[in-house]
Formats: structure tokens, C-alpha cells, sequence
């Protein structure tokens, strides 16, 4: 680990822009939806979320813009392109019959998704006919054959970029279960053939070619007449595969909107651990708070991009200057002067190693000893091999024994004393829902650790304790207020998706904000279950006796009441005062500012404005509010 | 003045049983005062030294006794002269009396500020209390302790206690250290005293807590159980990090004439339009953008007002659960801890029945929090019980922040079992691993826990404020080595260590590391670095590791100079690999071709042609590296006899290659013109 002094200052949390870039080298997905325009899609219903009929082609398109909806928030270097096939007119760069590509200005075919995309495609149902229109493309006596034209043009669509650093992907919506049944004989086997050898190629090339079948509660959508065998599908697979199909239709459209982060090593360490025995460790974060993204700041006239330019001035001089590479601190009345080089050698007291200083058991681990998020730690033979079986046998013998390994962590960011402990892998039935590690917890120092406990335990009597009788009817209730799975990520930050939600409202010009659910509130009717109704009454009875009522509106509410009473007073009297001043006429004559701070703050009162900032903040404050 | 100033009195015991911790005394002291002259300016401190050859103080003038003791500094506001005293403590003679101390302190606090600055009082005594205090002339020692515990009460004087146990096999009187025990502990039963004992220098450096952060609630109000049940808590921070400070820009740019420079730096931000840098835009006139797609989308403040998320204020509770469900790793941030309003009983035994019966079953509670009106967000987290083993302090809960689904990044690690035989420790490995787990304990049984987080100074911060304290004397003074005791922290406890060698040395050995030999020198980085902390006694054995194996890599580098029979491919890539003549390459690679060709002119089967195909996909590979034939291998191909190369199914030669179909057919039309 290279010491470089500037970054001595950085923090870890700092370097989420060069992850938001390195998101953007790392692996990312090329899509073509693909999607069947024949009569036939618009003339089959099936019943929809409120009972009414759907066509199919509805179901397709609104699946793919509520998935493009997401997709710009989750992963917006993803790139798609939008293609249907069995239409009147053709728009592709093979100039075949049947295939029309659909675009919009300033962007390339395969592209990554902007507003202006989602926003026309939102409404391409009404102009679908008009512009594009649909058409059998696979006529008997014809030897065209739009599928194989459809294929064709998504395959050279996704010839960008090398299948090493994107995941091509072909998704495919029909309800035509048979798409040449309308030929006989030879014309069909033959355009059988060459449209699965199509498939092929495209598979051969790295694409992956998946199938979303359309189909009704009456008329299956038989996979195994056609479609098994260009996607692949062994015999067996064929069961399974239509329920699985249909769960990934519901998926896309009720995807999560979350940004998502290839996987990414932080930082490479070493980890010390005797007599001058080391292993490689790779660190991951996989647990960070996700914030709505960077902000980044426009003119609002020209809503332009800014850029922000710092410059140091010396206070005594005027002078421009460069950014000080002195600092100082005041110390007994006196500036002591630090350099930066200093600084960083005070904050350099061991390498950028993970040095272990042994071993305590787990129940050492205090609840309180935490933070900022863990960082996960795995194992790498890269460099120096032997580096896993090593920490498998630590990993082990920590898991065994219930200890957890303590380290003094030297990066050069967050140079700290870290616990490293064990966790076992685990595997639920979805796949790995923790992986094997160690996870490396910051842990407080003496001064980062608040007595808050002592501080309120002044006085010499004894605190009051729960009797046995109360603990009895406190764990009844716990019995009943029980979350049986609860899960870690089973809500969703409901001030990040409202975010969301604002956000492509405003980019797409959309009406109104759709609403966003907060997840996170109690269960109102669970809350209301007789069962914990009584459990709740019984614990009242136990700890307050009859007393809860009186208790709850005197006690508490009692000073709440007091200030709020304080605060309807002064604001009476601010409107009171206020009134003695004619607030229009100061402002037309621009007299506002000969008014004290005091009196500015009266009128704001009465009208329930925020009184904080500087003079002229309240002024203008005051100004907006008069609508001037 | 400030209103919230605290009188201090150091009661420091300088005894000859004390001389050997009094290094790290006279260091927890001046950190101590360090502080207050940077964070509580105002606040007054006093130095009393007790186990003193002389006695210097008012009691012993105004009534006799009190001997041994030493007013050092009076209650003054603090000063450098304090920090000075305090490095320089004079080493007593005689064993001291703490009792004696602690009343000349009390003395002095009284005197000082009578009744007023009350709450905000302070002595704090250091010893190691292996020394009797003095019969008293009436009543016993228990009654003594007891007039003082009521005086002190009544003054309002809080008492911190720290006594330095020694270790273990040396020569105390277990009697003694007991009844001081008993006297001490009595003061916590009368008065708000706090008693810790510490083993080691380095906790001992943790155990005054130098930094005097008044706590803050960040919640008032309802824990809601349900809308029927709801039980008044506070919330506070439990834990916090102490950040570096935060120093101020300086400016040399004053003439050094100027006696009334600032030397401050004013920071000057300026908004400009990327496209026309020489547009100012006014701060007021900018909006935020957010990304969308490759646009950013403007949001103007208005429009977040309006509609952006705005919970009402409450703590609700969502409902309890496993403890197992919830990982320890899976806390976000520092800790909150709530506690029962104070002085309501109700809501105290409220959350003491409930935290004892989450105890009781492993549950903990999940909670949904905002803090405060117009908090932009809610926060989810998990109670878990915090029970208390004193009668005097209340049972609470801790809080700690849990992710959200959108903060937990789903990557995929390969299990442990699915890795190579030879990455899976053996049985003996294994038993080695686990003695090295269990002997390296820092917490063993019946000893103090080392590293006890509460008890462990940050050495980043002893160091700056040492390194101040050194400048503050002598401006160009160099940044202090980091302290021994400190080390402990950053380093492995030799002793601890050295205990158990023997373990240590049998985990080693049982392991073997090495480079991977495969990198190339330049990425090659983590094992050749060398520790270079605050100085080189840490020096580890990396040096001579790394030497092995560089020996190991040039006897494997010596051997290969021909290609031989038995592993052609390696040879060649040893013999492109060697940097200590450049012909080393061209010979490599006509020994490779010729190699080739024989094999495939003595070709009998299908096996000697495989390998020979191998050779040339090395051959190919390794002049790609060198960058010295464009169509490396290509001239060799020719030579491989056209029925051969029907007997292999397809064209599995040329996949062997990796040469694509355009290359190929240039390829074609090479072999040809050279046939021609």
C-alpha cells in the first residue's frame, strides 16, 4: 500500500466518485428487446391488473419502458435498443423487410437509455400504427422471414463492443408459439433451419438469447413446437421453463430502482501476522449508504453544467495565493504551524498493513463498539499464494473457538484498531445470501466511547429495576410482536425511492410524482390484533398500573405543551408588533434595511417564515413572501 | 467567562510504588490539560501530589497532619505552566496517604468556589492504593471515608478514581490493597465517584477520559410500542469518533514585521459555466442537477420542498426478532443509546422489563426513527439490550443503524469448499491454526482485557498533541516517534508474544508462503514492502523471506538456457523470461521452431502432434509478448505436413492458435506465396 500523502486527508467514503467511473469500465449489459408487432399481438387480450383486458403487445411494451424506468437509475451505462419485428415498415441498417428499430434523437441505435427515450416510448402505443404499423412478415409463398431478419439486425446491433467487458443479451417477446405454421413442407424446414442456425451464430458470438413468451389462461404457449430449440432448452428444462418465464416478466417490471456496483476490491492489504508470516487480503465494501448520487450544480438560466474554482486568498495581504501547505493550530495563544508533510507523518504511524495483536472471544464484541460500516475481507493467492489456506484455517479456528481476531488497521485513510470477525457462509435456497470472510468492524477509542450512562446516574438512589412479574409480561409481548423473517434489505429507503421518483418525474415531464410507498412503517394491523392488543394492555397494567394515562399527557406533553404554548405567545406578539410597521411601503421605499435584525424578525414570526440567516437573507426573505 | 467551566483537582500519588507508571501518569495529565487549552479554555485546574518528600499546603498550616502532601499548582485557569508541572512530577519517598489528598483537594475546591460552579466539580485521584492510609484519631476508617463521601455530596464534588493495579507475583500486601478497596468503593455508595482499575500503561493512558464532551440528546419523546403503549426515552450518541482537529489554512505571505497578521487564508469559491469559463455565475443563481441517464436533471429547491420525502417525527417500533438474524456486521454507524426519561420511574422500569426479557429470549427490537421534525429521511435500526450490572445506573438499549435493501450490494465470493485441494489447510494446519487463536489472547481469564476500546488511547491523536505540546518550545521541532506504550496499540505485545513462542513458531511453520511466481516484478508489491512506521525496530523477517525467494527463482532461471525434450513449453517461457541478455529471445524462439519441426517431422501419432502443437501455441503467445513477429508461428505452420493436419477432427489446429478467420485467410495466403 503506497503512502501518499495527499490522500492522508481522503477518506474512504470520499473516493465514490472514482467508483462511479470504475462502475463504467467494469462489465456492463448490452440489450436488444426484441418484440413480436404481428396482428396477432394486438388482437390477443389477456386480463390485466384491473381486470381489463390487455393486448399482448401492451404487456410487452409497458413491461420494457417500466424496465428501462429502472434500468437508467440502476445501471444507466447499460446500453439497450428497442426492435420490432413483423411491422409495415423497416428502419434498420441491414435495410431487411419487417424490422423497424426504435429511436429517438441523439442517440445511436444501441445506446444507453436517456429521458427523451423513455418519454416517447411511454406513448408509443398511439403512434404505433401511424408510424410503424404491423404486418405478417412470414408468409406461406413469400421467402421472407422477419424472425430471421429480427435476429439478424440484433445480433449486428449488439456486434459493439468486446463480449469480454459487456453481457449481450437478446430478450425476446412474442406470443407465437409457432412462427412458421402457416408454411408447409420444404419452405418450412428450410426457414427452420437457417432461423436456428441464426440463433446459433448470435450464441456462438457470446449473446445470450432469452425467451418471454406470451400467453393466455386458454391457449399455453407451447415452448417445445419451435422456441426450445432456439434458446436452447434441453427436454427437461421445458417444464420448468414457461412459471419461470412468467415470474421473469413480473421481475422486470417490479424491479427495485437501486443503483447497483460491480463488485470492486477497495484495497489490496496484507495482512501481518507473526515472526514476519503474511498473507493477501482483498477488501470489499458491501454494505455503504447509498446516497441519491452526486449533485452536480447547473446555472439555473442556462441550466448549464458549472464547475467550481477555489482560490486562496491571504487575509493580510490581498494576495492570491497557491492552497497553504502550512496549517496551524491555536495553542496557548500562540499559532503553532504544522506542513502538511508533518501532518501526515503524525497520522503514519504504522504501514498500510493489517497487523494482528491476537485473539478475544466474541462476547468482548460490544454492541456499542461500532462506527462506520464494516469492510469485507477475502482471501487472494495472487500475489502471495498460500494466503487462502491460511486464512481458511484462521476463518475456521475462529468460528470454532467464537473468537474474533483484533488488528490494528494502518491505511493510510482510517488508520484504526478493527475487529476481524469470522462469518460462515451462508447459503439459502435463492443462492448465497452471506459469503465466507471476515468482516473488519472499527472499533471506538477511549475518547470515542460517551458515558452517557454515568452522566445520568448522579444521584445516590438506586434506579428503579423491572421485577420478575414485569419481565414475564414484557417477553409475552415480545412473543407477540414478532417478526419471524425478518431481513436486513427487506425495505427500501423510502427517502431514496421518493427521490427516484421525483427525479423521473421532472425528466420525463410526467404530471404527477407517482406515489412512493413507505415501507418501513409498523403494521398497523398487526399492531391491532387482539392477541397483541392484550399482550400490549397486560404489560401496561404490570409496569404503569392505572396510571398510564394520567402519566402520558402529564409528564412529557406537559413540557411539550409549555413550549409550545411559549411559542403561539410569541408569535401573537410578533403579530401584534409586527402590525405597527407598514411592511409595504418600507419595502417599496427599500427602508426594510434600516430596520434592526429584532424587527425584521417579528414580521417573519407572524408569518410562520424561518428567522434564520443574515440580515439580508431575512430581507429578501420578507421580499419573496410580499411577492416582490 | 464561560458558564459551563470546570474546577479540576489532580490528586497524583508519586510514592516510590508509583514511580514506575508515573511516565505515563505525567503523559495522561498534560494530554488532559492539552485539551482543555485547545477544546474548554476556561476551565481551572489544580495539581496535588501526595507520597511527597516535602508538605506544602494549607490544612498542615491551619491544623497540622496532612503531611507528604503537595499543593503543586494551585486552582488556576489552564496554562503551559501546568502542562509543564505536570511533566516534570517530582518521584516522593514515602508511601502516600490518598485519603490525606483527597481531603486537601476538597479543600481547596470549597475554598475556591464555595457553593457556586456547582455540578462542575472535579477530583480525580491517581494511585495505586497499595499503601494504608492512616488510622483516624476517632471512629474508624469506614466512618472517615463516610463523613468525606457526605461532604463531598454536599459540595457537589464528583470523584474519578484510577488505581494502577500491578502485576501479578509482585510484592503486595493483599490485605491492604482489599481494605482500600472497600474504602473506595464506599465513596461511589455516598457520592457520585467512578472507580476503574487498570493493569496496563497502555490503558492506563485510556483510562482518564481527556476529553469532556457535555452529552447532547438528539431525541426527546415516544419509544411507540403501539399507538397504546408509548415509553418516554432519551436518545443520545453512545459512541462518536474524536476527529482530528481541524487545523486553520496559514498564510506566510505577511511581512514578518507585521505584528497584527492574521496569517489567515480566506477560501474563495467561484461558480463558472464549463463551456464559458469566463462566465461568473452568482452562488444564488446555481440549482442542483442530478443524474438521469446521461442527462442531469435540475432540481430547483422549491421543487425538493415540495415534494421530497417528509416523515413526522416518532420512534416506532416495528417488532422484535431473532438476535441471529441480525449480523454484527451488518451496523452502519456509530451508536445511539436510549435511556428511560429521567427521574420517570414508570418509563424506566418500562425499558428495564423489556431489555432483561429481550435478553431473556435473544430477541432485539427493529425500530424505524426520525429523530426530528423535517428530517429528510428515516433510519432503521436495531435495539438490542444494554443491561447494567450497578444499582445506580438505569438499563437502556443500544441502537444501531441497519442498512436499507438499496445498501447492501449483493456480490457473489466462491465458498471455501470449492477451492483447490491445495488451498485447504490440513488437519495439522488446522490444529495449528486453532492453538494460535486460542494462545494469542488478549482477554484471558482472571487478567484485564487488553485493548479494551474503552480503554484505548488513539495514537494518533497522543501523537499530534505531543508533537504540539514539543512545537509549542521549539517551533521546528520534528515529529515525536510514536510513544512505547502507544505501540502496543499499533503493534503485536512482544510479551504476549514471546509467551506463547512456541505456538507462534508452529503456526509458521506449518504454513509456507511465497511469491507468486507467475507476476511480474512490478505489480510484485506486498511482500517486499518494508514497515516504515516511526522507526525500524518493528523490522520483521520480510527481508531476508523475500531474498529466499528470489535465490529460489534465479536457480530456476539458471537451469533453463536449452529446450529440452521433456517440458519444451516451460523451457521457452523460462528461456523468453530471462532479462540478462537479449539474445536469450532469439535463441529461444529458433530452438522453439526447430523444436517444432522435428517433432512434427518424426510425427508417429496423434500424441506427439498435440504436443507439438502446444509448442507452437507457446511460441505463438511468446512473440506476441515481444511484440516481434506480427504473424508469430505462422513461418512453422507451413511446415506441419497437409496430411497431418487431416487427421486432426475440424480445424482444431487453427482454434488451437486463437486466430480469427481474417487473420486466417492471410495466413493461408502466406503459406502459399512462400510454397510458390
Amino acid at each position: 500500500m503506497e503512502l501518499d500523502p495527499d490522500d492522508i486527508f481522503k477518506d474512504d467514503e470520499d473516493d465514490s466518485d472514482s467508483e462511479f467511473y470504475q462502475q463504467r469500465e467494469s462489465s456492463k449489459e448490452f440489450v436488444v428487446y426484441l418484440v413480436d408487432a404481428s396482428p396477432k399481438m394486438f388482437s390477443t387480450t389477456c386480463p390485466g391488473e384491473d381486470q381489463k383486458n390487455e393486448t399482448h403487445f401492451h404487456i410487452a411494451v409497458s413491461c420494457i419502458a417500466q424496465s428501462l424506468k429502472t434500468q437508467i437509475i440502476n445501471r444507466s451505462y447499460d446500453e439497450v435498443a428497442i426492435c420490432f419485428f413483423n411491422t409495415r415498415e423497416k428502419r434498420n441498417l441491414q435495410d431487411v423487410n419487417g424490422v423497424f428499430v426504435y429511436n429517438v434523437v441523439e442517440r445511436e441505435y444501441l445506446d444507453r437509455p436517456t429521458a427523451r427515450l423513455i418519454k416517447d416510448f411511454d406513448c408509443i402505443e398511439e403512434s404505433f400504427m401511424k408510424d410503424i404499423g404491423s404486418q405478417y412478415g412470414i408468409l406461406s409463398g413469400s421467402r421472407e422471414n422477419s424472425l430471421y431478419n429480427a435476429l439478424w439486425v440484433a445480433q449486428a446491433l449488439l456486434r459493439k463492443g468486446s463480449s469480454r467487458t459487456a453481457h449481450k443479451r437478446i430478450l425476446l417477446f412474442t406470443n407465437e408459439d409457432d412462427p412458421f405454421g402457416s408454411i408447409k413442407g420444404a419452405a418450412k424446414a428450410d426457414m427452420t433451419r437457417t432461423t436456428l442456425q441464426r440463433a446459433k451464430d448470435a450464441q456462438d458470438l457470446g449473446i445470450s438469447i432469452e425467451l418471454l413468451p406470451l400467453g393466455r389462461p386458454d391457449e399455453e404457449f407451447n415452448v417445445s413446437l419451435f422456441y426450445a430449440q432456439l434458446i436452447g432448452l434441453e427436454d427437461d428444462d421445458a417444464a420448468q421453463f414457461m412459471p419461470s418465464a412468467g415470474q421473469k416478466l413480473e421481475d422486470m417490471k417490479d424491479q427495485l430502482r437501486k443503483q447497483m456496483f460491480a463488485k470492486r476490491i477497495v484495497r489490496r492489504i496484507t495482512l501481518l501476522i507473526a515472526n514476519g508470516l503474511s498473507i493477501e487480503l482483498n477488501t470489499y465494501a458491501l454494505i455503504r449508504p447509498t446516497t441519491p448520487g452526486a449533485i452536480m450544480w447547473l446555472d439555473s438560466v442556462t441550466n448549464r453544467p458549472l464547475k467550481t474554482e477555489r482560490s486562496f486568498i491571504c487575509a493580510d495581504t490581498g494576495a492570491l495565493m497557491h492552497e497553504p501547505r502550512k496549517l496551524s493550530q491555536s495553542y496557548k495563544n500562540e499559532n503553532i504551524i504544522f506542513s502538511v508533510e508533518e501532518l501526515s507523518e503524525i497520522k503514519r504511524v504504522s504501514t498500510g498493513h493489517l497487523r494482528l495483536l491476537g485473539f478475544k472471544p466474541l462476547s468482548c464484541l460490544k454492541d456499542y463498539h461500532n462506527l462506520r460500516p464494516s469492510t469485507f475481507v477475502f482471501p487472494s493467492d495472487k500475489e502471495v499464494v498460500g494466503s487462502t489456506r491460511i486464512f481458511i484455517a484462521l476463518h475456521r479456528s475462529m468460528l470454532r473457538l467464537n473468537r474474533f481476531a483484533v488488528a490494528y488497521c494502518g491505511s493510510s485513510f482510517h488508520p484504526r484498531l478493527v475487529a476481524l470477525v469470522a462469518q460462515d457462509e451462508i447459503i439459502s435456497a435463492g443462492g448465497q445470501v452471506e459469503p465466507p470472510g471476515m468482516h473488519m468492524i472499527y472499533l471506538p477509542y477511549t475518547d470515542d466511547v460517551r458515558l452517557i450512562e454515568e452522566f445520568h446516574s448522579e444521584s445516590n438512589v438506586r434506579v428503579p429495576r423491572a421485577t420478575d412479574d414485569h419481565i414475564k409480561k414484557a417477553a409475552d409481548l415480545i412473543k407477540r410482536i414478532y417478526l419471524k423473517d425478518f431481513s436486513v434489505c427487506q425495505f427500501a429507503n423510502p427517502a431514496l425511492q421518493r427521490h427516484y421518483a421525483m427525479l423521473q418525474a421532472l425528466a420525463l415531464e410526467e404530471e404527477e410524482i407517482p406515489d412512493t410507498i413507505d415501507e418501513t412503517l409498523p403494521d398497523e394491523e398487526g399492531m391491532a390484533r387482539l392477541g397483541v392488543v392484550k399482550a400490549i394492555e397486560e404489560f401496561k397494567l404490570s409496569v404503569y398500573g392505572d396510571k398510564y394515562d394520567e402519566e402520558s399527557n402529564s409528564v412529557g406533553n406537559g413540557k411539550a405543551n409549555e413550549a409550545s404554548k411559549k411559542r403561539k405567545a410569541a408569535a401573537e406578539n410578533a403579530a401584534n408588533e409586527s402590525a405597527n410597521y407598514d411592511w409595504a411601503d418600507l419595502a417599496d421605499n427599500g427602508q426594510l434595511k434600516d430596520l434592526t435584525v429584532a424587527e425584521l424578525k417579528l414580521y417573519l414570526t407572524a408569518h410562520n417564515l424561518p428567522v434564520s440567516g443574515k440580515k439580508e437573507a431575512l430581507i429578501s426573505r420578507i421580499l419573496t413572501h410580499m411577492g416582490k | 467567562m464561560a458558564r459551563n467551566r470546570e474546577g479540576l483537582v489532580l490528586l497524583l500519588d508519586v510514592g516510590p510504588s508509583m514511580h514506575r507508571v508515573l511516565p505515563e501518569v505525567q503523559k495522561i495529565c498534560s494530554m488532559l490539560i492539552q485539551k482543555k487549552l485547545i477544546y474548554r479554555k476556561f476551565d481551572e485546574v489544580g495539581i496535588v501530589i501526595f507520597g511527597a518528600e516535602d508538605t506544602d499546603n494549607e490544612l498542615t498550616i491551619e491544623v497540622g497532619g496532612y503531611e507528604h502532601v503537595v499543593v503543586l499548582r494551585n486552582i488556576k485557569v489552564v496554562d503551559g505552566d501546568i502542562v509543564e508541572a505536570l511533566q516534570e512530577l517530582p518521584r516522593g519517598t514515602v508511601a502516600g496517604d490518598y485519603l490525606d489528598a483527597v481531603v486537601v483537594g476538597m479543600d481547596m475546591l470549597i475554598k475556591k468556589y464555595q457553593l457556586t460552579n456547582k455540578g462542575k466539580k472535579r477530583i480525580c485521584l491517581i494511585t495505586d492504593a497499595q499503601n494504608p492510609i492512616k488510622d483516624p484519631y476517632k471512629g474508624t476508617k469506614d466512618d472517615q471515608v463516610s463523613t468525606i463521601a457526605v461532604q463531598m455530596a454536599a459540595h457537589g464534588v464528583r470523584m474519578e478514581t484510577i488505581i494502577v493495579r500491578g502485576r501479578l507475583g509482585e510484592d503486595i500486601d493483599q490485605r491492604i490493597v482489599d481494605e482500600n478497596d472497600h474504602l473506595l468503593h464506599l465513596f461511589s455508595e455516598k457520592t457520585s465517584a467512578k472507580t476503574v482499575y487498570v493493569e496496563s500503561p497502555t490503558s492506563l493512558l485510556g483510562a482518564l477520559r481527556t476529553r469532556d464532551i457535555s452529552p447532547v440528546t438528539i431525541f426527546r419523546g415516544d419509544l411507540e410500542i403501539s399507538p397504546k403503549l408509548k415509553i418516554k426515552v432519551w436518545v443520545y450518541k453512545k459512541t462518536s469518533e474524536e476527529k482530528f482537529p481541524t487545523l486553520k489554512k496559514y498564510s506566510d505571505k505577511a511581512p514578518p514585521t507585521d505584528k497584527y497578521a492574521t496569517h489567515e487564508v480566506k477560501v474563495d469559491y467561484e461558480y463558472k459555466s464549463v463551456e464559458d469559463p469566463s462566465k461568473v455565475i452568482p452562488p444564488n443563481q446555481r440549482i442542483k442537477g442530478y443524474r438521469y441517464g446521461p442527462q442531469v436533471v435540475p432540481i430547483s429547491s422549491v421543487e425538493w420542498d415540495a415534494f421530497k420525502f417528509k416523515p413526522e417525527k416518532s420512534v416506532k417500533l416495528l417488532g422484535f426478532t431473532n438476535a441471529s438474524n441480525i449480523l454484527r456486521h451488518y451496523y452502519m454507524k456509530d451508536v445511539n443509546i436510549f435511556i428511560a426519561e429521567p427521574g420517570n420511574a414508570r418509563a424506566a422500569i418500562a425499558v428495564s422489563a423489556l431489555a432483561r426479557a429481550m435478553k431473556e429470549l435473544n430477541k432485539v427490537a427493529i425500530v424505524r426513527c426520525v429523530w426530528r421534525q423535517g428530517q429528510g429521511s428515516v433510519v432503521l435500526g436495531v435495539l438490542t439490550p444494554n443491561l447494567s450490572e450497578k444499582d445506580k445506573t438505569p438499563d437502556s438499549f443500544c441502537f444501531n443503524v441497519l442498512p436499507f435493501a438499496e445498501d447492501v450490494r449483493e456480490f457473489q465470493f466462491p465458498s471455501f469448499s470449492n477451492f483447490p485441494a491445495s488451498w485447504q489447510p490440513s488437519e495439522q494446519q488446522q490444529q495449528a491454526a486453532d492453538n494460535l487463536v486460542m494462545m494469542l489472547d488478549l482477554a484471558p481469564p482472571g487478567k484485564e482485557e487488553a485493548l479494551l476500546p474503552e480503554f484505548t488511547p488513539n495514537p494518533i491523536l497522543e501523537r499530534f498533541y505531543h508533537h504540539l505540546e514539543l512545537k509549542s518550545k521549539q517551533p521546528d521541532a520534528a515529529v515525536p516517534p510514536l510513544d512505547r506504550t502507544l505501540k502496543k496499540i499499533t503493534e503485536p505485545d512482544p510479551q504476549l508474544f514471546s509467551e506463547s513462542k512456541s505456538v507462534v513458531e508452529a503456526f509458521c511453520k506449518s504454513f509456507e508462503v511465497k511469491e507468486n511466481p507467475k507476476l511480474k516484478k512490478s505489480t510484485r508489491r506486498l511482500l517486499q514492502e518494508k514497515p516504515s512506521g516511526s522507526d525500524d525496530e518493528g523490522g520483521y523477517g520480510d527481508t531476508s523471506n523475500a531474498l529466499a525467494i528470489k535465490s529460489d527463482e534465479s536457480q530456476l532461471l539458471a537451469k533453463a538456457d536449452k529446450i529440452g525434450d521433456l517440458t519444451p513449453v516451460q523451457d521457452f517461457e523460462a528461456m523468453m523470461s530471462r532479462r540478462d541478455n537479449p539474445d536469450w529471445v532469439a535463441k529461444a524462439i529458433k530452438d522453439m521452431e526447430n523444436k517444432i519441426c522435428n517433432m512434427v517431422e518424426n510425427c508417429k501419432g496423434g500424441d506427439n502432434y498435440c504436443k507439438a502443437l502446444e509448442c507452437l501455441v507457446a511460441l505463438r503467445k511468446g512473440c506476441i509478448l515481444e511484440q516481434l513477429l506480427p504473424m508469430a508461428g505462422t513461418k512453422t505452420i507451413q511446415r506441419f505436413p497437409s496430411p497431418s493436419f487431416q487427421t486432426l477432427p475440424g480445424e482444431k489446429a487453427w482454434q488451437f492458435l486463437g486466430i480469427s478467420c481474417i487473420k486466417r485467410a492471410h495466413i493461408d495466403f502466406h503459406i502459399r506465396s512462400h510454397r510458390q
